[in-house]
């Protein structure tokens, strides 16, 4: 018996650059892709919505701040407070932190520039709340370690700290980025992530921005197939709300 | 007619100074032909060809579509005796992109474009408008922008505005290439001192579509609608192609910033994605790009191609600035703007689709009949001239061409005769941390090289490679150039250049189809320049020709000299090369330990411009390796042969720096050392740095020794085992060896460390 497909939906902006890549990786993980467009209202019955990367209306005033009034925007937060899975590419988590949906800004990297390069990232809670269980609605287990791209200038997390603690305390930081062995140091942060971190959860664990790109790393023609256990939580995340 | 009067910005065209923006008044005896870049005989053309005197207006509009960057005039003779043709070959020169046939349907439109000028005035916006500029001329094809590469040049990084230079026009690629979505894949870095005044700023763009539905530039009939879609229309640019391309930088050239164009990248991509959302629907017949020239280039070419005239109100133009007059509407360079041609009946459709991606479409103009282009403003005409006049009948001159006398005394002094350096370690370390050798990660890493979902191989290798997208194909692309080569001998440097870029495409596997090209030369007036340029378009010629790979087009850069000193005469050649399945694709790194190492083709004692020789011995000289085509041709076909039948596990091309830097490359990329035993006893130099052409470095795959040796043998290609790969090392026998570790900092962290020295300050 196979499982239902979900349909996952990506929300084109002006100025998105990976909704295609979305598109694609979603349905080369078995999903149906859906395009959704930044002006309507209308999420196409997605069982789960990505923000993609690039640069929203050019990301000119400030990543995200634009594109977080789109009607579709609208949409999304109303699916997400009604529990829907919600992933955050890049230019997907800054508009989500501009949104309200995360915790946090993402500010100018450490070094000024744009950074593209291949790295490892480690699970911190591959889900949110510090559970550690198993199944596919995890991203996988505490230390484990994703290679996967980051490409962008600005994906400095920062917060205050309150929020940090929060979200220490509450098992809400995702991911770290790491050493190709695990180690968090100064040393393997790209961007001067405070912490290192490379991706958080919202409070109901439904919601979850990252920086790196999970849908450039999950076909094994191309490099390494990290991006596959985010994608794979995502497609889960949206099966679970496809009526049986 | 009405009146011309003076501009705020960009030359007045009365030749008087504009009280409120002072600028240096033009001599007041001198004609405005002359003012505008117009020579004496040109503008009697003009006056002939016209039967009366030409209005000021007018005249502008000759002075940009007449200069050397848009009418070739100097260079067109040459680049007639170029091949262009070829099975493959869907759309040769002419048009505003080649376009070869990559099989199952699929077209790769590409094309290579200069924007030296401007980015050695402005590096930043300068080198992102000329990513802007390639990426709509590969657009007005109908294909969907999908890679580019920069190949770069600047004077050494030790001098604080090399370094300002070098990373404003790499923060200015990265910062227009990231955000239209298009990924940066690959190009090259090369430093040379004849390029501080005038750094190289090349981009060459591809892009795919259905090769079914291409669009040509040469569309439409008589009625046809012309919308100006995108950017509105400002100051910005006057007099791009005629006041800073086809012109010499000197002192002052500081002042011609406002000619740089500034570029929206936000607005390119909703270009972008409008065009090809208009030509899925079916709504284009045509499509051109508004580049160096404006909306007079757009139009006048657009009509001239299929025989036309064309009505234009410049009122229907908007516009960023209040008051500007009709010659500089005319001739803005103004960015992230492209004409559409659709029938009358398409409009509001077309208008829509312009309005759902935020852009406004403006019909400003349409074909007539009987090849007039008239221009009104206010009701008024303010131009009326033949279109083809402006687009094809510009001047074209043979320049007289003489070989410099200094050569000779360079070609007589042979490095190879220098004497075997102290410490074979040290000049193997200076090679390989050579500025020209070195990793270029600190550049590629700030440009997106993965977006678009397609890149298999990126920055950094032989060649870029790009799969193309519901299909097993894969295009392999490569831009090169040697400015020593060419300074040495434009013949032999373009050869090389040529087929450095063919056995770059031919070590991923690929191959090679077709390329473009950008021509960087000095000051086509000088004699010996135009020597160089003659020379150089014969050695491309003759190498693609035996090569099977036609020219689809190019750009011709002149006047990159300053106070009479050149740039090195560099053709840089963009090779597009088919890999038929990508899966066979080979790369460059050694992936594993106890693979024999082979060396294929030739090595000579060939040290004549060669890093080495720059390098370890401080000079320039000498005669550039020999290139024997036919040899060089077995080489490409026993490269993409050996990917064929799988037996390689690596391949590199052997170039800059010699087998030595190949090895360390494969090494570095692989991160598995190597033991070879270099030839030539106590002149193990000359085998270790020659840079002889039509060699690789390979290592076959375990067991596929004797597969490798007899394919090479039915080739005819030499193939000696040198080696092993394996362990930490790169061991040069008995000779000398360093740590990988060593090596890969070496390489890595030239780049790094020369940029990192002060803060270059504007």
């Amino acid at each position: 018996m196979s499982e239902p497909r979900p349909r996952i939906g990506v929300v084109t902006f002006p100025g998105s650059l990976d909704d295609r890549d979305a598109l694609r990786a979603v349905a080369l993980m078995g999903a149906e892709p859906v395009s959704v467009w930044h002006a309507h209202r209308s999420l196409g019955d997605a069982d789960a919505v990505i923000l993609p990367g690039g640069f929203s209306y050019g990301d000119y005033l400030r990543t995200g701040a634009i594109a977080r009034f789109a009607p579709a925007m609208e949409s999304v937060a109303a699916f997400a407070a009604a529990g829907g899975p919600v992933l955050g590419i890049c230019n997907g988590f800054q508009i989500l932190c501009e949104a309200g949906l995360l915790p946090g800004a993402l500010v100018r990297n450490k070094g000024l520039a744009f950074v593209c390069r291949w790295l490892t990232i480690r699970v911190e809670n591959g889900e949110a709340g510090g559970h550690e269980s198993s199944g596919n609605l995890t991203i996988g287990r505490r230390g484990e370690l994703l290679s996967v791209p980051i490409k962008h200038g600005e994906g400095r997390f920062v917060a205050s700290p309150d929020t940090l603690e929060r979200l220490e305390g509450d098992g809400r930081v995702a991911f770290r980025y790491a050493s190709p062995g695990g180690e968090v140091s100064e040393d393997f942060n790209p961007n001067g992530s405070t912490a290192s971190i490379a991706g958080v959860w919202n409070e109901a664990g439904n919601v979850l921005g990252l920086m790196p790109h999970p849908e450039h790393a999950v076909d094994p023609d191309l490099g390494p197939t990290g991006g596959q256990p985010i994608l794979q939580w995502l497609l889960s995340a949206a099966r679970a709300r496809v009526p049986a | 007619m009405a009146p011309v009067g003076g501009a705020g910005s960009g030359a007045g065209l009365t030749g008087a100074t504009d009280e409120t923006q002072p600028r240096t008044p033009a001599p007041p005896a001198e004609p405005l032909h002359r003012t505008l870049g117009l020579t004496d005989t040109e503008y009697a053309a003009i006056e002939s060809g016209l039967g009366r005197a030409p209005e000021p207006t007018e005249l502008a509009m000759y002075s940009v579509m007449w200069s050397e960057h848009c009418s070739y005039k100097s260079s067109k003779a040459h680049l007639r005796t170029l091949p262009t043709e070829g099975p493959r070959v869907l759309v040769g020169p002419g048009q505003d992109a080649g376009v070869v046939d990559v099989g199952d349907g699929v077209a790769c439109v590409f094309k290579m474009e200069s924007h030296s000028h401007p980015s050695a005035i402005e590096p930043y916006q300068g080198a992102a408008t000329g990513v802007g500029g390639i990426v709509r001329d590969v657009l007005s094809m109908g294909a969907r922008p999908a890679a580019l590469l920069d190949p770069l040049r600047f004077g050494s990084l030790d001098g604080e505005r090399n370094r300002y230079l070098f990373g404003g026009v790499v923060a200015g690629i990265g910062s227009y290439g990231n955000c239209i979505g298009v990924p940066t894949v690959g190009g090259e870095v090369k430093f040379a001192d004849c390029h501080s005044a005038n750094p190289t700023v090349n981009v060459m763009c591809l892009g795919f579509a259905a090769a079914d539905a291409l669009l040509q530039s040469r569309a439409g009939g008589p009625g046809s609608i012309l919308l100006l879609i995108g950017a509105a229309t400002g100051r910005d640019g006057i007099g791009g192609v005629s006041v800073l391309a086809s012109q010499t930088l000197e002192e002052d050239a500081h002042e011609s910033r406002p000619s740089v164009q500034i570029g929206d990248p936000f607005l390119e991509k909703l270009l972008i994605e409008a065009c090809l959302e208009l030509k899925d629907l079916g709504l284009l017949e045509g499509l051109k790009d508004l580049g160096g020239a404006g909306l007079t280039c757009a139009v006048s070419e657009a009509a001239s191609g299929v025989r036309l005239g064309a009505d234009l109100d410049l009122d229907r133009v908007a516009l960023r600035e209040q008051g500007m007059e009709p010659f500089e509407i005319l001739i803005s360079e103004s960015q992230e703007r492209m004409l559409a041609i659709v029938r009358p009946e398409d409009v509001g459709a077309a208008q829509e689709v312009c309005a759902k991606w935020g852009l406004t479409g403006a019909p400003v103009a349409a074909f007539v009949d009987g090849g007039t282009l008239t221009v009104r403003r206010g009701g008024e005409v303010v131009a009326s001239l033949p279109a083809r006049s402006l687009a094809d009948e510009g001047p074209e001159y043979d320049r007289p061409a003489e070989r410099p006398q200094w050569l000779d005394a360079l070609s007589a002094d042979d490095p190879a005769r220098a004497p075997a350096p102290s410490s074979l370690e040290d000049a193997f370390i200076s090679v390989l941390g050579s500025p020209n050798v070195a990793g270029t990660r600190w550049a590629f890493e700030q440009y997106d090289q993965l977006v678009q979902g397609q890149t298999l191989v990126g920055p950094g290798a032989d060649a870029a490679v790009v799969r193309i997208e519901g299909t097993l194909r894969a295009v392999a692309v490569s831009a090169d150039g040697n400015g020593r080569y060419g300074f040495l001998d434009p013949y032999a440097g373009a050869v090389h250049a040529v087929a450095e870029a063919a056995r770059n495409v031919a070590a991923v596997g690929a191959t090679p189809a077709a390329i473009t090209n950008c021509l960087n030369f000095g000051n086509p007036e000088r004699p010996e320049v135009m020597w160089q340029f003659r020379e150089a378009v014969r050695g491309m010629g003759d190498a693609c020709r035996a090569f099977g790979t036609p020219v689809t087009g190019g750009n011709v850069s002149f006047y990159n000299e300053s106070a009479g000193s050149a740039i090195y005469p560099t053709p840089v050649i963009g090779m597009v090369g088919i890999l038929e399945d990508y899966r066979l694709l080979v790369r460059s790194g050694f992936p594993a330990e106890g693979l024999a190492i082979y060396a294929l083709g030739d090595t000579r004692p060939e040290l004549g411009g060669s890093e080495y020789a720059e390098v370890v011995l401080g000079k320039v000289c000498g005669r550039p390796p020999a290139v024997d085509l036919e040899a060089e041709s077995k080489l490409h076909r026993l490269l993409a042969a050996s990917s064929r039948a799988n037996v390689l596990a690596s391949a590199h091309d052997c170039s800059d720096g010699g087998i030595a830097v190949a090895l360390a490359e494969s090494a570095i990329n692989g991160g598995v050392g190597f033991d070879v035993v270099p030839a030539g006893g106590a002149a193990a130099h000359l085998w270790l740095f020659s840079e002889s052409a039509s060699r690789a470095v390979v290592a076959p795959a375990l067991g596929s020794e004797r597969a490798l040796e007899e394919l090479a043998a039915a080739h005819g290609v030499p193939c000696e085992r040198v080696g092993t790969t394996g362990g930490g090392r790169l061991r040069f026998g008995d000779l000398f060896e360093v740590s990988l570790n060593d090596a890969i900092v070496v390489y890595e962290s030239t780049i790094p460390r020369l940029m990192s020295a002060k803060r270059a300050a504007v």
